[in-house]
């Protein structure tokens, strides 16, 4: 427990240590945030409805599959995890130590944007906080699981970003951030279905904004938990310690 | 650890196929390439490590190490020198029975590599048994007890390092250099010696038994009114054996 407190602090030092994990964490969500506050509801008054969602949303979509891969596969290929190998940590640190420190970061950052949403941008607040906090966690246990498995799987840098961006841009374009879901044609509805962020925003509208939702929410809660069990399963299922040896 | 071939393996009286959580309190390993995360500090590297294998921080080892002034520099702004005296360090804060180092003293400068080599010897006087693994046969002869060669994963000799190149052809090499030419510029033959050749101004002549060697070249220069400058017998290297067993194998 003590090694699992050491490693956790560490790795949350790291998350504001690192220039381009810091950025992924606070000051491109933050930035993003402030952006589209300013400019959308002069654009689309109805946005303000879903600004405080759908800005904690894009946080954990930013830090989670643009930030966390990255960092892995390096450490991966740099020799980083051979060396904790030797040294005794266990894999399972390695893979959810990152996915916990970014978490601790989204929920800085879902402060900053609850805190300041209703008096910089008149933005409605959650009505039910307990939902909103549960749809949160679950839709960053969702993504960091994702993350995760995208930074076992991608054999280098270049292909982190492809696979990270094939997730990040369709999330972005047609999972209920930008764009509500009702709104979406049919086959786009249907491809959104696949995100785990549709799900997230589905059930921020149904069970957290008071609002309606377009389906169910609780089974968007139930994707959004098993999308993040079968991604760290696979993650930890498929980790290697580094680019040659394959064996846990 | 692989499994072996053939045969029993333990190492610190552990079987490495079936217990490496206790073999892994018994070991330490220091890698050639000690990959660590950019911004970690010494410091922060030590507490992290030793966490994991529930012993307590050696910061002293750090200072020891010669990492006193650096404890909270992050790793990537440290030399080559003092990455390597960390990764010696770390691997060495449990009191492992057996430390693996590959490598250990490879692209580093002189006086790192003579801090190093001191380090080595004073965790080998505290009961430490080092596996060194190196391509510096001047290093392995300085360094080792025990010296195990190498080639195509195939160990081909294993011994002291005087047993080892007692066991080549055994020629000794005896340089001489003299004020006047007359080794340089006749070919006399010299009882036990299998090879001649010049290098600057010395004759280099490589002996299978030095003492007639030796002494019909002292006779000889003497008898030819020259006078004798420098004479040195060097044993085969290690080195020299080496090279003889890859050229064999």
């Amino acid at each position: 427990m003590q090694a699992f407190a050491a490693h956790f602090i560490f790795e949350l030092r790291v998350g504001i240590r690192n220039k381009s994990l810091l950025f992924m964490n606070y000051l491109f969500p933050l930035s993003f945030y402030l952006m589209m506050g300013f400019i959308m509801p002069g654009i689309n008054p109805a946005f303000r409805e879903a600004l405080v969602p759908g800005m904690v949303a894009f946080a954990i979509l930013a830090a989670t599959l643009l930030g966390m891969p990255d960092p892995l596969v390096n450490a991966r290929e740099s020799g980083i995890f051979r060396s904790y190998k030797i040294n005794g940590v266990p894999a399972v640190s390695l893979i959810f130590m990152p996915a916990m420190t970014t978490i601790m970061h989204l929920a800085v950052v879902t402060g900053i944007i609850v805190a300041t949403a209703p008096l910089l941008f008149d933005a409605p607040l959650p009505t039910h906080w307990g939902y909103f906090g549960l749809i949160t966690l679950l839709l960053a246990y969702a993504c960091a699981g994702l993350a995760v498995l995208i930074g076992v799987v991608a054999p280098n840098s270049r292909m982190t970003v492809l696979y990270a961006q094939a997730l990040f841009l369709p999330s972005m374009l047609i999972g209920g951030v930008m764009l509500p879901y009702a709104m979406l044609p049919e086959t786009a509805a249907i491809f959104a279905q696949f995100l785990p962020v549709t799900h997230a925003m589905n059930a921020f509208n149904g069970l957290a904004m008071g609002g309606a939702a377009d389906f169910s929410p609780v089974w968007s809660l139930i994707a959004l938990f098993v999308v993040g069990q079968l991604a760290f399963g696979l993650a930890w299922y498929l980790f290697s310690w580094d680019g040659r040896h394959t064996e846990q | 650890m692989r499994a072996p071939d053939s045969g029993v393996l333990r190492v610190g009286g552990v079987d490495p196929a079936r217990e490496q959580r206790q073999l892994r309190n018994r070991i330490g390993v220091q890698l050639q390439s000690a990959g660590m995360p950019a911004s970690i500090t010494p410091d922060e590297a030590m507490r992290l490590f030793c966490a994991y294998r529930a012993v307590a921080p050696r910061y002293d080892l750090l200072d020891r190490f010669g990492l006193d002034s650096k404890r909270s520099t992050q790793f990537q702004q440290l030399s080559t020198g003092q990455q390597r005296r960390l990764a010696l360090a770390l691997a060495a804060a449990h009191e492992p029975q057996v430390l693996f180092l590959d490598e250990p003293t490879a692209g580093l400068d002189v006086a790192s590599r003579v801090e190093l080599h001191d380090l080595m010897r004073e965790l080998q006087s505290n009961g430490t048994t080092i596996i060194l693994a190196t391509h510096d046969m001047a290093e392995a002869e300085e360094m080792a007890d025990q010296v195990a060669i190498l080639l195509g994963g195939q160990l081909v000799a294993m011994g002291t390092p005087l047993e080892i190149t007692a066991t080549g052809a055994g020629l000794t090499k005896v340089s001489v250099h003299t004020r006047e030419t007359t080794l340089l510029t006749n070919h006399h033959t010299f009882p036990a010696v299998s090879q001649r050749l010049v290098k600057e101004d010395y004759v280099v002549f490589f002996s299978a038994d030095i003492g007639p060697t030796v002494a019909a070249l002292i006779e000889y220069v003497s008898a030819n009114g020259d006078e004798l400058l420098d004479l040195r017998v060097e044993r085969p290297s290690l080195e020299d054996r080496f090279l003889e067993l890859t050229t064999k194998n």
